[in-house]
């Protein structure tokens, strides 16, 4: 590839030390262990796992809030060790899950959006309020509503004002960290269409982390599932769900609940306990919940294999000849 | 059948006088509840849904006023019971489980001990018997190693397993009724499928009536029998699961159908449908249909429609002034290549 991707992790790795009570010291809890993952300009990668897998912390890190413990994030090719915090933000902006309290409640919109001309310094304050009419514009907004007060807003007029703010400094990689998942469907639909209508106008770049795959599937070009801190199968968005690989992926594909009442509540094959990430499992860290384990996946940890773009950490798909048994094996349901 | 009824409400209203008049928040809802039943309730944020199951366990807002023309819980009215009858009912044979199960678990306490006072409460005063209780249910929602959790305080548990006690706790008493008011939604995808299967396997075991009340169709279509879809305090669309989803006749039910992505039918890229504009205001005087304004076959006659519902058969019904025969040829001329 010629062009380097808009945003790029190479080998992150975060670690924090996690107390255990008084006087019992501390154990690292690894947040994000070891992942490479790139996001090429004017795509959408969806990034899906449970809770606690580690996912808000890789948008900390890639917002610049979270250093990593080892390893680097590249910025357009360039690492991130030569940018300050704020050049960090000129680049790449969030758009959180929450617009109730991601928005200061004692200022006004106007206020919110220009924000980010202010701290950066942008064009004369004079200008401000005409960039801020013209964002609010492209989010569909009403212009009144510059005076207004996010508690006079709806939720969906609420995330409209967090999608401008991130856009005003005409940034090209925006995080979206769950940003539909407080909304109703309604105003659901409304936002994904949105950020689908920006992305085409504007060329912007998204990191879409959610847990809602139907979501995902929708909007992303390329999907990365994680669990426990690592990157357990990446493909692009067709060929992950249509051939999903990793037993885990296969479990979260198959706990999608779609309005098909024919179909009753899967049984995700999964065992109901989360492992503590404080102590993680030995060998593979998902192996206590796989309904495909093997021996060797309690002692070995499953090393990355690639095949055509279809990245899979799994010791079903390690070895060439196991891996077509086992291909096979989950042909016929 | 009359005699499997539990539940029976009819033309209920829950009014709530606020600043700028008086807020009409459920303005004639009415359903049935029959064991072994699965009624959901479906809605946006702000349709009156949760007031709905809080107005049949009296647990409204001390301001907020509630009127039924019925409201039979197992063959007795329970409109006029005072607090203390209800509070008998509550967690006894009509129990509840919410949505933020952090919330509703008292961390100040063990689980055994939240989970014994309601049997000390209800059932009747009996250490033991209400710790062997407890352990059954303990086990049955898939807790392991249920005897030595009854020693750990809510905080200890991941999500899904307070969610478990949460389902373990209604179940105490030996319930004929549970609303579950969201019972999966601040849950992962994976615990809300085990979560949603637990609910509907003891359900049967049990033989227990149940409200659920969701925003996520994804789950209605899953395990309701019966659907009622809410707006802006009333009923719109109501009737057996398959009817509704295969042949949704409202426009706020056919639009809230084309809002979500599904897998396999809605193309990458391709726009979402929507329902645009927002929930109306109900303070006042209110008349008409209150989806006028967002919806698109709205014309004059609508700001004075009456409230008799459109009934199909078997159940079905939906109130609005479009007749099946508009609603069910557009369908196939929608559908027609």
């Amino acid at each position: 590839m010629t062009e380097a991707a808009a945003l790029e992790t190479v080998d992150v790795t975060c670690v924090f030390q996690v107390s255990q009570g008084l006087l019992r010291g501390s154990k690292p809890l690894r947040a994000v262990n070891g992942v490479s993952l790139k996001i090429p300009r004017g795509q959408v990668v969806g990034l899906v796992g449970e809770s606690g897998c580690g996912k808000s912390t890789m948008a900390n890190i890639l917002l610049g809030l979270q250093r990593p413990s080892s390893g680097d994030v590249l910025y357009s090719g360039s690492s991130a060790a030569g940018f300050s915090r704020r050049e960090i933000a000129r680049r790449i902006q969030p758009i959180f899950q929450d617009p109730y309290s991601s928005l200061n409640p004692t200022k006004t919109i106007e206020s919110i959006i220009s924000q980010p001309l202010r701290i950066h310094n942008v064009g004369a304050p004079s200008e401000w309020s005409g960039r801020v009419g013209e964002m609010l514009d492209v989010v569909g907004l009403p212009r009144r509503v510059a005076s207004s007060y996010p508690s006079q807003l709806s939720g969906g007029q609420r995330q409209r004002v967090a999608i401008a703010r991130a856009l005003i400094m005409r940034q090209e990689v925006v995080i979206c960290d769950e940003p539909t998942s407080a909304l109703d469907v309604s105003v659901q639909s409304q936002i994904l269409n949105l950020l689908q209508d920006l992305k085409e106008e504007l060329g912007l770049t998204y990191l879409l982390i959610s847990h809602n795959l139907a979501v995902v599937q929708h909007m992303a070009d390329r999907v990365a599932v994680m669990y426990l801190g690592r990157i357990v199968e990446e493909a692009d968005s067709d060929t992950l769900f249509g051939d999903p690989r990793h037993p885990y992926t296969r479990a979260l594909l198959g706990s999608v609940l779609t309005p098909d009442p024919r179909l009753g509540v899967p049984d995700t094959h999964l065992g109901a306990v989360f492992p503590n990430p404080l102590d993680p499992p030995p060998g593979c860290s998902f192996h206590p919940r796989c309904p495909e384990c093997m021996e060797i996946c309690r002692s070995e940890p499953p090393r990355p294999a690639s095949e055509g773009g279809h990245n899979t950490e799994c010791h079903l798909y390690n070895g060439a000849g196991v891996s077509r048994t086992a291909t096979q094996s989950r042909g016929t349901p | 059948m009359a005699s499997q009824t539990i539940l029976e409400v009819e033309n209920l209203r829950v009014d709530i006088p606020v600043a700028a008049g008086m807020l009409h928040p459920v303005r004639g809802i009415g359903f049935s509840v029959s064991r072994g039943e699965t009624l959901c309730i479906v809605g946006e944020s702000g349709c009156g849904k949760s007031l709905t199951s809080l107005a049949v366990m009296g647990l409204l807002p001390k301001t907020a006023r509630r009127t039924a023309d019925r409201m039979d819980f197992l063959g007795r009215d329970i409109r006029d019971f005072r607090e203390r009858e209800m509070a008998r009912l509550r967690g006894g044979s009509m129990s509840m489980i919410f949505q933020e199960p952090m919330t509703s678990l008292n961390p100040s306490y063990t689980i055994g001990n939240q989970l014994a006072e309601v049997y000390l409460r209800h059932v009747e005063q009996n250490r033991a018997a209400a710790r062997d209780r407890a352990v059954f249910l303990l086990e049955k929602v898939g807790i392991s190693s249920a005897a030595s959790r009854l020693g750990q305080y809510p905080q200890q548990l991941s999500g899904g397993q307070r969610q478990r006690v949460m389902i373990a706790m209604a179940l105490m008493c030996g319930p004929e009724l549970i609303i579950a008011d969201e019972p999966t939604t601040a849950l992962d995808v994976t615990i809300q499928a085990q979560i949603l299967r637990l609910l509907a396997e003891l359900q049967r075991e049990f033989r227990m009536g149940m409200i659920l009340i969701t925003h996520d169709l994804g789950i209605v279509a899953r395990v309701a029998d019966k659907v009622q879809v809410m707006y802006a305090g009333k009923t719109v669309e109501e009737g057996p699961c398959e009817t509704v989803f295969d042949a949704p006749m409202h426009p706020y039910t056919q639009g809230l159908l084309r809002c979500i992505p599904i897998p396999g039918r809605t193309r990458r890229g391709e726009r979402l449908g929507s329902v645009p504009g927002i929930v109306p205001n109900l303070v006042g005087d209110l008349a008409g249909c209150m989806f006028r304004n967002r919806c698109d076959h709205a014309g004059d006659a609508c700001a004075g429609m009456p409230d008799e519902p459109t009934r199909m058969g078997d159940g079905h019904a939906y109130t609005c002034l479009r007749t099946p025969e508009e609603v069910l040829g557009e369908r196939q001329a929608a559908e027609a290549p």
